[in-house]
């Protein structure tokens, strides 16, 4: 993919539009799996019969046992057909736009997107439920074999966040993880990476590494500091395509071994208001560039913990700063999707850091948590839950929530 | 004709000048640091109420936050350990005439540039005296280093692997001060009344711990010492009246008597 025009300053900018969002509550369960980027159909705990669209009852049996279970995402492209018309606005924006019928090997066959590989009728395809602009599951067909060029892909990128030829904030490259995230956004192609860094006074380590970085322009940010939040915006939100909400504020206190509230509060101030400061300020410019071209204002990370779905009572107020961020973060969403940009809520186990030192491993590697979130960003996830230790967490979580709060407190 | 009206006639006429020596209260400002596992002083910081907006239509006004020790600020003894017990030792139960007192004003700009680590000594005091005058009892002794000058942050901090490096007295120039000149308290315009390395002395921080320890105060973070004589200014530093406070922000201000 050749690097887009710049834009010509004197057309408008195309204002977003969203694909069709209707959806069934029971057609959700799709979508609930494609935000943690799995493919999910439902299957009758009668007669095993995996059905697809989404029912209220088997459509063999009618059976109402059905339960969602992960699918192996094989199949073979029967017929295809290429859009040439539309009545709904946002495909008649992006046509022509090509359509397939994919026979799954467990079963049913889907009406896909078709990725611009896949050649034609009777082709192997991998199927993936991606979420789309508007934030719902869809079916996308991949060709059999990946390539490196398969990203870049008119239509699939659509359907992706992709960092490639995209201005991205990272605001706060202090920490080893921040300096991950920009090290793996440049490898990933991002165009121009903004680096906050807090308190400029303190020097950090990896400052000099960073500066290096051809693609990297280092600015002073504080999300503390409402004026800097808003200066900063002022001089780049236009620009910026994806943010990657790093900053963390991050002690390892819980209620009775910490006198007095001003921990918390830092912590809350950076992880809560932080957030805030910066989607209030930087919110309304991408919501303005949500369709501005191949490279649109597409995405919104922010650094959770898997510590925001059950309190870690060692680091007890540090879970409920992050708590009270993932409920932001969904504020956040809401207001995003209208213009389809996603946000991306990652919630790792314990980062191996500094403010984790006295936890035993398995702890999360800062470079294979950034390699994550490129890997989430690429393929269009919304909830991230990067490692085996968040993995295992959150299939605990989902099977029984309060078992989680006991272990987690024992 | 009583002092005070002859002073207004001064004042009136111009021959009063006032400087002032505050630092603007601004979150750029840099604020104290201290390890990152201890208590942190808030930074000033300040969210909009309402500006003329549908907030509140036809006034303007903001929330702002800081801690005891931000920006130009006043040091109390109870700031430390070793002024905890004493009486009058808090923003609060200061005498207010303890609020107003002539400067001695030092000028180590010369040796600070040289070195950012410089060291005030006793020797250096006596050595000033014999040019200017002794420093009266009850006075601000001003240690001016021209450090209000270094407007980048980075240079103002002047941080390395070590930590800060910013100058200040050494522990016999306190104890001089305090025991043979009776001081009112002493003001530097770096981030501490302390140097930047302060704590490696014996003890550790001496101004803060000699100084408070017997009742006196501090200021930091001055600016506009250059404007300032060596002998003959007088300095209004009224801290806020915190209830038990450990210091505050505050305006101070110079006289000086063209």
């Amino acid at each position: 993919m050749q690097r887009q025009k710049r834009k010509n300053p004197v057309l408008r900018t195309r204002l977003p539009t969203l694909p069709p969002a209707a959806r069934s509550r029971v057609a959700l369960g799709l979508t609930a799996a494609a935000a943690l980027g799995r493919f999910e159909l439902q299957q009758c705990r009668e007669c095993g019969t995996v059905q697809y669209p989404p029912r209220e009852a088997c459509q063999k049996c009618l059976s109402i046992a059905l339960d969602w279970k992960a699918q192996a995402p094989e199949g073979e492209l029967l017929a295809q057909t290429v859009l040439h018309h539309s009545n709904d606005l946002f495909f008649r924006e992006r046509l022509p736009w090509r359509l397939g019928l994919v026979k799954l090997a467990c079963g049913p066959t889907l009406v896909s997107h078709l990725h611009g590989e896949i050649k034609g009728p009777s082709e192997k395809v991998r199927i993936r439920a991606m979420l789309d602009r508007a934030g719902q599951a869809v079916i996308v067909a991949l060709p059999d074999k990946e390539n490196a060029d398969m990203a870049d892909d008119r239509q699939l990128r659509e359907f992706t966040c992709d960092p490639k030829h995209r201005k991205v904030l990272v605001t706060d490259g202090k920490t080893r993880f921040g300096q991950e995230m920009v090290r793996s956004l440049a490898q990933a192609g991002a165009e121009l990476i903004w680096v906050g860094h807090a308190e400029p006074w303190k020097k950090f380590a990896g400052f000099e590494e960073l500066q290096k970085i051809s693609q990297v322009t280092l600015v002073p940010l504080d999300v503390t500091d409402s004026k800097n939040v808003r200066e900063l915006a002022a001089e780049i939100a236009g620009k910026v395509d994806i943010v990657v909400n790093n900053a963390e504020y991050h002690r390892s206190f819980g209620i009775a071994n910490r006198q007095g509230v001003e921990t918390a509060r830092a912590e809350i101030d950076v992880n809560y208001f932080g957030l805030l400061r910066l989607a209030q300020e930087f919110g309304p410019a991408m919501r303005s560039r949500g369709a501005d071209g191949r490279a649109s204002a597409v995405a919104w990370v922010n650094l959770l913990s898997i510590y925001a779905l059950a309190n870690f009572p060692s680091h007890g107020t540090f879970s409920a700063s992050k708590a009270a961020a993932q409920s932001l973060a969904q504020c956040l969403r809401a207001e995003m999707r209208p213009a389809g940009v996603r946000v991306v809520n990652v919630f790792p186990g314990p980062i191996d850091d500094e403010w984790n030192q006295l936890l035993p491993p398995p702890k999360i590697a800062p470079p294979a948590l950034a390699k994550a979130i490129v890997g989430a960003l690429r393929e269009g996830i919304e909830d991230v839950y990067p490692g085996d230790v968040a993995q295992e967490w959150l299939a605990r979580w989902r099977d029984n929530p309060k078992a989680l709060e006991r272990e987690l407190s024992a | 004709m009583t002092a005070l009206t002859q002073f207004i006639d001064a004042f009136s006429s111009g021959s009063i000048r006032v400087v002032d020596l505050t630092q603007t209260l601004s979150p750029e400002f840099p604020s104290i640091s201290l390890p990152p596992e201890m208590g942190q002083a808030w930074p000033f910081r300040i969210e909009e109420v309402s500006r003329y907006d549908e907030r509140g239509p036809a006034w303007y006004w903001n929330n702002f936050s800081c801690g005891e020790h931000t920006g130009t600020h006043f040091d109390a003894p109870v700031h430390w350990i070793s002024g905890k017990d004493l009486p009058n030792n808090a923003t609060d139960s200061i005498p207010p005439q303890r609020f107003i007192g002539s400067a001695f004003v030092l000028d180590c700009s010369k040796e600070a540039a040289k070195d950012a680590d410089f060291l005030l000594t006793k020797d250096y005091i006596l050595k000033w005296e014999a040019k200017h005058s002794r420093i009266a009892p009850k006075s601000w002794v001003l240690m001016r280093t021209d450090w209000s000058k270094r407007r980048d942050p980075v240079e103002y901090q002047n941080y390395d692997e070590e930590g800060q490096h910013t100058p200040g007295p050494d522990v016999e120039a306190v104890k001089f001060l305090v025991a043979e000149r009776d001081v009112l308290g002493f003001g530097t315009e770096s981030i501490g009344t302390d140097a930047g390395q302060a704590y490696h002395l014996r003890p550790p921080y001496p101004c803060h711990y000699y100084m408070h320890g017997a009742g006196r105060y501090g200021l930091q973070c001055l600016t506009n010492l250059d404007q300032l004589p060596p002998t003959g200014a007088v300095v209004i530093a009224a801290p806020l009246k915190i209830r038990n406070g450990s210091g505050s922000p505050l305006r101070v201000l110079a006289l000086v008597h063209e």
